[in-house]
């Protein structure tokens, strides 16, 4: 199995390549959950703000 | 279609709404193959560098973060300045759904840097470094609008204030590019984004898959983040109610 690990050794290499890679797919896996989840919040929140339609946003009334 | 009726079209949320819902699926699909191909080409098939061995390989995964991470800075600007100039709230809503991600993006490229800097300049990081300094700077300018927005209890007023500074922070575009060019930095010239790349076509080809594949992933995610602002944004339309009620719970 020399040449597998060899090609994993990257020349010497291989801890900064693989701990690039890592690092990335870690990060990117979060922020795409991140955001999936963002969404899905929104939806759950929309739907107990429930209710019919109101207009977007009622002008504030200040009590005098 | 006449500009205007393109500008009303783009600029209704319902409409925004759908269209993400119909393409994120097909953008995520794409994104995975893409990078997969890229990943092959660039962790196997591609030779090493003459001069940096493996340690150049960080390039597929760095160079598109980067890039990704300036042409997204552009694009919230953009977005920003379209909802600042005509009002147009799915503007806003676009610029905040680019904000954190465009800042993960370009951590990123600040990390692998660092890490493939470690071999080839013999230290991670390099304080003063106009490169570094430069896209470090690009990444607070994410954070930084992101923060303006949330420092403002009225959402329309954090939108048009945290706008200002997104377009101004544009200028930090070029720069971080040319930079190079500019300073004595430790980063390398440009070997791609010149009118005649210097880089060999067995190294470049993975490189393009990756950044086609890491900029439709960008967009997934974008495309997510932007349903999330219009639902709450919009949550007391007729619109979305209805919608609701339609899904299963």
């Amino acid at each position: 199995m020399a040449t597998i690990s060899e090609y994993f050794a990257m020349g010497g290499h291989g801890s900064y390549v693989w701990s690039a890679y890592g690092i990335t797919l870690l990060v990117l896996l979060l922020s795409g959950w991140a955001a999936s989840q963002r969404h899905r919040r929104a939806l759950r929140e929309a739907r107990r703000a429930g209710g019919p339609a109101q207009p977007a946003r009622q002008p504030k009334v200040t009590e005098l | 279609m006449s500009l205007k009726s393109w500008f009303h079209r783009f600029g209704s949320a319902p409409f925004v709404y759908r269209l993400c819902a119909a393409l994120s699926p097909w953008f995520a699909g794409l994104a995975g193959i893409l990078i997969v191909i890229g990943l092959v080409g660039g962790l196997g098939l591609a030779p090493e560098d003459y001069l940096q061995g493996d340690s150049f390989r960080i390039m597929y995964i760095h160079f598109p973060a980067a890039a990704i991470g300036m042409g997204g800075y552009v694009a919230m600007a953009f977005a920003a300045a379209v909802g600042f100039i005509w009002h147009l709230k799915i503007g806003h809503a676009a610029a905040a759904a680019i904000a954190p991600l465009g800042a993960v993006f370009m951590t990123l490229a600040l990390i692998t840097g660092a890490i493939w800097g470690r071999p080839t300049w013999g230290t991670y990081w390099e304080w003063g470094d106009a490169r570094l300094m430069s896209s470090l700077l690009l990444v607070f300018l994410y954070l930084g609008y992101m923060a303006l927005r949330a420092a403002y209890e009225e959402r329309d007023k954090g939108d048009r204030v945290a706008a200002i500074l997104a377009v101004v922070g544009v200028v930090n575009v070029p720069i971080i590019h040319y930079s190079v060019n500019w300073w004595n930095t430790l980063h390398q010239g440009s070997t791609v984004t010149r009118m005649d790349p210097t880089i060999t076509g067995d190294m470049l080809w993975p490189l393009l898959f990756t950044l086609f594949g890491l900029g439709l992933l960008f967009a997934w995610m974008l495309m997510n983040r932007l349903r999330g602002e219009i639902v709450e944004r919009e949550r007391h339309t007729r619109w979305l109610q209805e919608y609701l009620t339609g899904l299963p719970q």
